[in-house]
């Protein structure tokens, strides 16, 4: 008896099921396509419920009495600032080690909306401070450090769009952003480090977060929110991205069509 | 209005201007290119969903 299996489909190699698959263009356009207006809807929906939360629910502190309420922006710019740039120090390692080209895509979108986030933090920070510190700037470790970040994202997205290949400036770019991570310990200690004005970590330390569940469970919510409209920005950026660089192909290919026909 | 609430309107002011023209900005970017590539290749763009 003949043991040959027969050709089918399932002899043919088997699709690639790491993050190399959504290095097609299409595969990723199409995912994208029905990611994005879920994730658009969820960063909608849980925004406008944390912030209602926010303005009208939570109380008041009995000290800050009701600036407190700028905490529910300023604390999530601050983490999106941080773990965005994380974000992009990690895609940043995958475009130089895997070469992978929506790695670099997904890095020079990212460092837009992460230099806005840094900003948003700092405008905050800055109306936050001007009524409770009496100044709305100071040279503390933690304020200076996070002005730090905010160079290094402009820096880079300045870098990846200062070359005519843009490859030469994904890598610049790449090795910016990996020498510049190592600023997140220095934001994320400098409170413990130093001593700043900066009140230090109340809800992102070790045991219990200092802060009464009523405030804590609306900033939880404004953090989600903030951080699915972030993931909702790169993503459409990107998408965005993407079909420009198929729209440069298409007119680079149809120009050299031209070409040839008019040498012909 | 006292400064307090000033300052607090201020900052979610901030917030939504910030997040709205990026959102604005990826959308209008997303319109052209979609409209730009479906003029190029039709089918590729229906296909992909970028139509």
């Amino acid at each position: 008896m003949d043991a040959t299996p027969p050709i089918t489909a399932a002899a043919a190699p088997p699709a690639p099921r790491s993050l190399h698959r959504f290095a097609n263009p299409g595969r990723f356009l199409r995912a994208s396509g029905r990611v994005l207006p879920w994730l658009s809807a969820a960063a909608a929906g849980v925004l406008a419920a944390g912030v209602a939360w926010a303005l009208a629910f939570s109380p008041p502190d009995w000290q800050q009495g009701e600036t407190v309420r700028i905490m529910y922006v300023h604390v999530p710019m601050a983490w999106l600032a941080m773990g965005g740039y994380l974000a992009l120090a990690l895609a940043s390692a995958a475009a130089l080690v895997w070469r992978h080209p929506l790695a670099d895509l997904l890095a020079r979108e990212l460092s837009p909306v992460g230099a806005v986030v840094t900003a948003l933090c700092l405008a905050t920070g800055s109306l936050w401070g001007r009524p409770m510190w009496g100044t709305w700037w100071v040279w503390d470790a933690r304020l200076t450090s996070v002005l730090v970040l905010f160079f290094l994202w402009l820096g880079h997205a300045a870098l990846v769009r200062a070359f005519d290949e843009p490859e030469r400036g994904a890598r610049a770019g790449a090795i910016l952003a990996l020498i510049g991570v190592v600023n997140l310990p220095i934001v994320k200690f400098s409170v413990d480090w130093w001593n700043t004005l900066h009140q230090p970590a109340s809800v992102t330390r070790l045991g219990a977060p200092a802060m009464h569940v009523e405030m804590l469970y609306p900033l939880l919510v404004c953090a989600l929110g903030f951080a699915l409209a972030f993931a909702a920005l790169v993503l459409a950026r990107t998408r965005a991205a993407v079909m420009e660089r198929r729209i440069r192909a298409l007119e680079l290919a149809r120009a050299r069509r031209e070409e040839r026909g008019m040498a012909a | 209005m006292t400064l307090h609430w000033a300052h607090v309107a201020a900052s979610y002011a901030l917030a939504a201007l910030g997040l709205g023209a990026l959102a604005l900005g990826a959308w209008l970017r997303h319109r052209a290119a979609r409209r730009r590539l479906a003029a190029l290749d039709p089918r590729a763009a229906a296909r992909d969903g970028a139509a």
